[in-house]
């Protein structure tokens, strides 16, 4: 296994951190502004995918930037997993950016530039995340996206979204500072290094109490996971513009959150640790919970978004979930789940957010008959749910197939139940909106008022409806990446 | 002038220039910047040249009119003692820059006289952190204690009152100090540092040491405000002018801080055994977290910023009497990146904080409002400092958190560790209010261009200086604890 | 009993100033007049001055000013004269306390000036106005 040290995942990462000065000073050129956002975006992913042919191939590579507690310096690496999630995150900024572009524009929103610069900052902390070499590093890419993602959430300034903004940081920092940071310290204490290793370092270093306090600190401390009872931040965060939503809540936050749980799972405590020790069931466990609990509540919601933001809970712990199996068929489950619910779901709010701004409806029971006047928004939305419930030919099917093969491989036919329960409740809380959108009556406004959403919206939409369909047909990069992540 | 003295000319130049300023102030007030602003560069640079010559070739002894030590007063500059002088003089000069537009507002025609106070108290502060004599610390002491009566007594409204208070309680800290270093006098005949350090483990009966010790920390403890004998910070602090609080915040607490380490490491050379098996080390971590708790609460219910960065003051006080008396290396190594830390994150919200009384003349929250946009340097400097506070990573506070913490872990003190994330989490909610009132609560929609009417260069220079010396200092922490901090205290243990 | 009383006896001059001090210090915490606060601070502070120079006594000792050729022809019989250490280290200590004494009366003043009154009780009816 051949390390290269370079300076790439530092580009990769510093691109859009230094971009958020052009974008900051570009102000009064709403243009040049965008052509700045988009140019960056193109420039990280063109950055991340150089690095894709090495690490396919077993490579890594890493960069040192500075140690300042000894044995855990501030570094980066670019393994399989890391690479995966990078590269989805990249992939997508840049159709969030155009969709930004469309959804900003039409509504006249306001302080666009703080906006445009503020996620600058919050994809590069999403690149770091993915690129961490130690707990430290990935700490640190970690705070950095919970503050710059603060005025993203409260973006439209009012009262509402000030009280969102605050529940979002008192979940977030609150449990990073309270729950995660004495977690490092006593895993730093126990083996005075908090390298990502393959197989982990926990491996006898302490009692099977400790070793399981920490895995709960670690576990609910992340709470971007969204894993109960630290999961209120999320539907909160709804009250911030579509894009956001999209993206963050749907593809950088929270996957950064569950990201974060997998490392700890695969690379500090590893799964013949939790294996011996039997803390498989500690994270199933939480994850069916938070499955069951949240899919239920999102079939209560009437807020588009917010049925979309428990959604999100329900399938990120199903990502925990396979991780937990601690089967091979599981564990790959889980991690493709990541690429196939990121898809998924980001077509979803997209489209939540094309309806916004062609109809400025947010609830679902005023959204009847709207899909005759927004074809292809509704179509995109039926196949992300596709995605989202698991039905082939959607890429959601591969994750969800790996997932009950998984659970099956390790004896735990509940689980098996879960999953089922789980794809039925999503199914009764998609489908209503499609077939309504659809087959029913529309009001005189409906018809009066309503057209397609706007151009530069309609186009990520379809995109990442499509790719839904295509990593169905097509899922090899990903899986490889997986594969290599977990079975090296 | 010649080289082998430069740490000497640390102190004589701003001490002559505190002469000339009166004399030459009361003529014409435009003496006064560059004389100040002069001397304490030439402090700074030399400071460093100092530091830079202690780490190449040890500890620097210099005795003062020729008389020999112990009988004769000594200046002992060891590697962590030259750190110590560099961080006041930084300080001191960053702070002397913000002042001086400060006080040319609130204190027009008396600057000459302020500023006099002003470098008498530096080179106390300095003289404090290098000297090797018990009573020529007293001495000092009670030089930069008289100046900061006099500087606080400058300001407005109940500063007087305020003021009054504050002689009252370091009085009795000072005697109490007097007391122990007279103690000390009466058990080994000498008033030199190391002198007593030798001369102590060799006498028997230890209750009256014990007593010197208890008597010294608790003068010490007076002096730096440490819970519950803080009594009269908050008032001296928000009160005293603006110019005085920038200097009298960041270093006087931790300079005093600084001292105690040196009677506990210098002098005393405690049994850590004996304090352990009496529970007397864990009381005091307790009272340590106690105090963190307390304060921070106190801060919470403040509505005004500057009486809330002053209770904070109090809680970082908390922070590194606790990680000193955790007594072990990774607790001291905290205690001591904590002091350099902390000094220039309060410097830098004190500066933030003298920006925005300038140009607004509040610090009341409500009238914080949508101030990002009319002092946007002043609001990210602040912000920075805030995230050092919180203890966010790449930032300086993180570390020395980090090192607090591991240290309380490793010594089993859960109720400082669980003080320390409590503290991180009240900061994360004082200065969040703060960002929200100040980013967000102006008209939501309103987006018309506001005048950006930052403070002069003079304040908000320093104040962008000290907040990127956050992040230098807390990338190079590894670097600062590697060639200065763990090798002072290999030399302590 | 004995045996205690034996030990204040001997050493009667120690326990006359911590009398003195806590009269200082009851006087800086409990009295209510300004003035009357920094006159317990003079006296705690006094209390302890006394105690150093105490500490140099000794029992048929003399002032220790000497002629300068008779110490250098035959030296000095340290037993004959008194410590000088402690009451140099007191003058400094006299200095300090005198200086505080000042600034503190200066304070006062403008206190006075301000409120009309050096009672604490009553300036702080003034303040709650």
């Amino acid at each position: 296994m051949d390390m290269t040290t370079s300076y790439l995942p530092l580009a990769a990462i510093l691109i859009s951190l230094l971009g958020a000065v052009p974008i900051l000073l570009s102000g009064r050129m709403p243009n040049l502004r965008e052509g700045w956002t988009l140019l960056i975006a193109l420039g990280k992913f063109t950055l991340v995918a150089a690095m894709l042919p090495t690490v396919l191939a077993g490579g890594t590579y890493v960069l040192t930037l500075a140690e300042v507690i000894p044995g855990v310096p501030i570094a980066l690496r670019v393994d399989a997993m890391g690479m995966y999630f990078a590269l989805i995150a990249s992939f997508l900024w840049i159709f969030t950016s155009i969709y930004s572009m469309g959804y900003m524009r039409a509504l006249k929103e306001h302080n666009q530039t703080r906006y445009y610069a503020s996620f600058a900052v919050a994809i590069s902390a999403t690149i770091g995340v993915a690129f961490s070499a130690n707990l430290l590093t990935l700490y640190l890419f970690y705070e950095m996206l919970s503050l710059s993602t603060y005025p993203l959430v409260t973006h439209h300034g009012d009262a509402e979204a000030r009280r969102s903004g605050r529940k979002y940081l008192t979940y977030i920092l609150g449990t990073s500072i309270g729950l995660v940071l004495p977690a490092m310290l006593i895993t730093y204490q126990l083996t005075g290094t908090l390298d990502f290793t393959h197989g982990g370092i926990l491996s006898g270093e302490a009692s099977a109490a400790t070793l399981g306090l920490l895995l709960v600190l670690f576990v609910l401390g992340f709470a971007k996971a969204g894993i109960m009872p630290f999961h209120g931040w999320l539907p909160a965060a709804m009250v911030a513009p579509t894009p956001v939503s999209a993206f963050l809540h749907g593809v950088a936050v929270v996957k950064v959150g569950v990201f974060a749980i997998l490392r700890v799972i695969f690379d500090i405590f590893g799964p013949d640790l939790l294996h011996r020790l039997d803390f498989g069931v500690v994270l199933t466990y939480f994850a069916s919970v938070t499955i069951l609990a949240a899919s239920l509540v999102a079939l209560t919601q009437d807020n588009l978004k917010r049925r979309l933001a428990y959604s999100t809970i329900g399938q990120l712990s199903y990502m925990i979930l396979g991780a937990g199996m601690l089967s091979a068929a599981g564990m790959t489950g889980g991690m493709l789940h990541i690429a196939m619910h990121a898809f998924g779901k980001i077509t979803l709010f997209f489209c939540a957010g094309a309806i916004y701004v062609a109809s400025h409806k947010k609830y679902i029971s005023e959204m009847d008959g709207l899909g005759r006047r927004m074809p292809i928004t509704y179509f995109a939305f039926f196949l992300g749910s596709l995605s989202i419930i698991g039905m082939p030919p959607l890429g959601g099917f591969i994750s969800k197939w790996n997932l009950v093969i998984g659970a099956v491989e390790a004896d735990q036919l509940l689980l098996v139940a879960v999953l089922l329960v789980s794809s039925l409740l999503s199914a009764a809380y998609f489908f209503p909106i499609v077939y309504r959108g659809f087959f029913a009556p529309a009001s005189e406004e409906t018809l009066a008022h309503t057209g397609e959403a706007p151009l530069l919206c309609l186009i990520p939409l379809s995109v990442t409806a499509l790719c839904s369909v295509g990593l169905f047909f097509y899922p090899d990069i990903f899986l490889q990446l997986v594969h290599r992540a977990l079975f090296p | 002038m010649t080289f082998a003295n430069l740490h000497m000319y640390v102190l004589a130049v701003p001490l002559l220039t505190a002469l000339a300023v009166n004399l030459l102030g009361r003529r014409s007030r435009t003496w006064i910047a560059p004389l100040t602003l002069g001397a304490l560069s030439f402090s700074t640079v030399a400071a460093a040249l100092v530091l830079v010559r202690v780490l190449r070739e040890g500890t620097l002894h210099y005795t003062v009119g020729n008389w020999s030590p112990p009988y004769g007063i000594e200046l002992v500059i060891d590697p962590l003692g030259a750190l110590m002088l560099l961080l006041v003089a930084a300080a001191a000069l960053l702070a002397t820059s913000g002042a001086l537009p400060s006080v040319a507002l609130e204190l027009p025609g008396r600057e000459h006289l302020f500023f006099t106070l002003y470098l008498i108290l530096i080179v106390g502060l300095m003289g404090l952190v290098i000297t090797g004599d018990a009573f020529n610390l007293y001495v000092l002491l009670e030089i930069t204690s008289i100046t900061t009566y006099g500087l606080v007594a400058m300001g407005k409204g109940r500063a007087p009152l305020a003021s009054f208070n504050y002689i009252i309680m370091g009085s009795i800290g000072a005697c109490f100090y007097l007391l122990g270093v007279g103690y000390l006098y009466i058990l080994t005949g000498t008033l030199n540092m190391a002198d007593i350090a030798a001369i102590l483990p060799t006498l028997p009966g230890t209750v009256a040491a014990a007593t010197a010790f208890a008597f010294l920390l608790v003068g010490l403890w007076i002096k730096m405000a440490f819970f519950p004998l803080h009594g009269w910070l908050p008032n001296a602090y928000s009160l005293a002018p603006t110019g005085a609080g920038l200097l009298i915040a960041p270093l006087m607490t931790k300079v005093t801080i600084y001292l105690m380490i040196r009677v506990l490491y210098s002098i005393i050379h405690p049994n850590w055994a004996l304090l352990a098996e009496s529970g007397v080390q864990s009381a005091l971590v307790w009272a340590a977290a106690l105090g963190i708790v307390c304060a921070s609460a106190m801060a919470l219910g403040q509505r005004d910023l500057k009486r809330m960065l002053t209770y904070l003051i109090v809680a970082e006080v908390g922070y590194m009497v606790g990680g000193v008396f955790l007594a072990n290396e990774t607790g001291l190594t905290g205690a001591l990146l904590h002091i350099v830390n902390d000094a220039l994150m309060t410097l830098c919200l004190f500066l933030a904080a003298a920006a925005i009384v300038y140009r607004t003349g509040s610090l009341e929250f409500d009238s914080l409002r949508g101030l990002y946009r009319r002092m946007p340097v002043t609001l990210a400097a602040f912000t920075l400092a805030a995230f050092s506070m919180i203890g966010v990573p790449p930032t300086a506070g993180f570390f020395s958190k980090w090192y607090l913490l591991l240290g309380g872990i490793e010594a089993g003190q859960w109720g400082y560790v669980g003080a320390l994330l409590f503290s991180s989490l009240v900061n994360a909610v004082l200065f969040f209010r703060i960002i929200e009132i100040a980013f967000f609560r102006n008209s939501a929609a309103d987006d018309r261009p506001l005048p950006v009417t930052e403070a002069p260069a003079m304040l908000v220079g320093p104040l962008v200086l000290s907040a990127l010396a956050l992040v230098v200092l807390g990338l190079g922490a590894g670097g600062l604890v590697d060639s200065v901090i763990l090798p002072a205290i290999a030399a302590f243990l | 009993m004995d045996g205690f009383l034996a030990e204040v006896v001997a050493k009667y001059n120690y326990w006359l100033y911590v009398v003195l001090m806590m009269i200082g210090f009851y006087a800086m915490i409990g009295k209510r007049n300004l003035v009357k606060k920094l006159l317990g601070m003079n006296i705690f502070q006094t209390a302890i001055i006394l105690l150093f120079v105490s500490s140099g006594v000794k029992r048929g000792g003399g002032i220790p000013i000497l002629d300068k050729y008779e110490v250098l022809a035959r030296g000095v019989d340290v037993a004959t004269v008194v410590n000088p250490l402690p009451h140099v280290l007191m003058l400094t200590a006299i200095v300090v306390s005198v200086s505080v004494t000042g600034v503190a009366l200066a304070i006062l003043q403008r206190i006075y000036r301000e409120y009309g009154t050096l009672e604490e009780d009553e300036i702080l009816e003034k303040l709650g106005q």
